[in-house]
């Protein structure tokens, strides 16, 4: 195993982190440090990273979505804006997380708003490509009829456009959600805690990176069904056709 | 050279210029040199999880695509990918296999492989099925319809996929320090003796080194896109997953 007790990112976290954690994979004897007697023991150690956690995915999915979705009505009433948005929003995607933290925290400062700030632009580029494909998808058939109706451009957005488009927008929601989940494993670096700081604290003690991975895995899968969840409150006649 | 007028920034691209001694006073740290050899490091470590990914994953989705079975396989392989977290993947396998060059590029190949699937399989059956009736009808056997037909066509999204794989790799790399691999993430993860100088050059290096590589095979895309689907390109895609346009949706660590 690595000598990993000079990690310095740990002196950054706090103090109180290594406190309750001192020696625990020589207190877990059986499997090489993977005992779930000791897990289950020390489970509420993880729930306040844990609870960090879904804020830090919760928040920015909900910025990043009005944002994304702002940017991409704006692209769908002016056209000429729809290349220069995706350019930029793929651009921020391409930036690799763990540089994007470390250089924002020089700008922005240590802590959750640096953080909220790096996942909200992740998301964008994930969201914003699926409601402009979607609106793109509304057969233009479907338009015609509603202006042949005399509905308003307005109308037509909310009326016929938007809810056509609400599977792929909430599609493109979820693929935001899991991925935001997995990138905020690396927020600690800008110093916003999360269930990322747990793996790191104790990388080689098998029972603690076994215990944080898998709640970030279930936290990912929870978020996806909410979102599922939303998607058939909001799209009751897709039900109706499926049934 | 001095940036000062930069603040924290104007520090960091110091060090990456000049050596410097260590925050705790005993070492020299910093400059073009050990810069590079990081660098070098770290695409060496990078390029070659890639490379195994795409070896065993285009095959694999490009087998997939041919028979058109197994969509929700091929699929939802990149949906399971996205939801292990990469910072979990790797430490997991430091924790249970070992620390060394091998054990966190095997990491890392497991984190490429399902976006290679998933759009070379979207490729292949992206491909127009007129395309492929008519080159059956001249006779062409199911191999080479594959290898002379779809993988040629299918190749811009293939590419896309090894795209996406590449940077997010080259984004995760980052904490192979933690296996022992003196990557770029050697002075992100041990600020105390590179300091936040050095914490924040590094960061700036992964962040020049993805551009980089980004923009390299977004070129490289665009030159394997068979001259004929250019033309076409302000059409709708005519292929039978059409809806599955994921020519960039993984997401990088």
């Amino acid at each position: 195993m690595a000598d990993l007790t000079h990690l310095p990112v740990l002196a950054q976290i706090g103090d109180d982190f290594f406190g309750n954690r001192e020696g625990a994979a020589e207190r877990c004897p059986g499997n090489n440090g993977l005992c779930p007697g000791w897990i289950a023991d020390n489970f509420d150690q993880y729930l306040s990273p844990l609870w960090e956690h879904v804020l830090l995915s919760l928040v920015p999915l909900v910025i990043g979505f009005v944002l994304a979705t702002t940017l991409a009505l704006l692209a769908h009433r002016y056209r000429f804006l729809g290349p220069l948005f995706l350019a930029f929003v793929s651009a921020l995607f391409t930036i690799p997380s763990i540089a994007f933290y470390l250089i924002l925290l020089n700008v922005t400062g240590r802590g959750f708003t640096t953080a909220v700030i790096v996942l909200t632009a992740y998301t964008q580029v994930l969201i914003y490509r699926n409601v402009t494909t979607g609106l793109q998808e509304v057969p233009s058939e479907m338009v015609d009829v509603a202006q042949g109706m005399g509905l308003s451009r307005r109308q037509i957005l909310f009326g016929v456009e938007l809810p056509m488009a609400l599977p792929t927008i909430f599609a493109g929601l979820r693929i935001a959600a899991s991925s935001t989940v997995g990138i905020a494993g690396f927020a600690f670096f800008a110093g916003a805690g999360g269930l990322g700081a747990e793996i790191f604290a104790d990388p080689t003690f098998r029972g603690n990176v076994v215990a944080a991975s898998v709640l970030m895995i279930v936290l990912a899968a929870i978020l996806e069904l909410v979102v599922l969840a939303v998607q058939r409150a909001f799209t009751p006649w897709e039900r109706a056709v499926s049934s | 050279m001095t940036f000062a007028v930069l603040g924290p920034f104007g520090d960091a691209i110091d060090f990456i210029f000049e050596r410097r001694v260590s925050q705790a006073g005993t070492v020299e740290v910093g400059g073009l040199q050990e810069m590079g050899e990081l660098t070098l490091t770290h695409l060496e470590l990078s390029l070659a999880a890639t490379l195994i990914a795409t070896l065993i994953a285009m095959p694999l989705g490009a087998w997939l695509g041919h028979i058109g079975r197994y969509q929700f396989l091929a699929i939802s392989t990149s949906n399971i990918g996205r939801a292990v977290p990469a910072l979990g993947l790797v430490v997991f396998f430091i924790a249970f296999l070992g620390v060394g060059f091998l054990n966190v590029c095997v990491a890392l190949v497991l984190l490429a492989i399902p976006p290679i699937i998933t759009n070379t399989y979207v490729g292949m059956r992206g491909v127009d099925p007129e395309t492929v009736d008519a080159a059956k009808g001249n006779g062409l056997t199911g191999f080479q319809v594959v290898r002379q037909v779809e993988l040629p066509l299918a190749l811009p999204t293939i590419m896309g996929g090894i795209r996406i794989s590449l940077v997010s790799v080259i984004a995760t790399a980052t904490i192979a320090p933690l296996a022992d691999v003196d990557t770029l993430g050697r002075p992100i993860i041990s600020p105390n003796v590179y300091g936040t100088a050095g914490q924040l050059a590094a960061s700036i290096v992964v962040a020049i080194v993805t551009f980089a590589a980004d923009g390299l095979f977004a070129a490289l895309q665009r030159a394997v896109t068979p001259s004929g689907i250019k033309i076409n390109a302000g059409g709708r895609p005519r292929g039978r997953l059409s809806f599955l346009s994921t020519k960039r949706s993984m997401p990088s660590t």
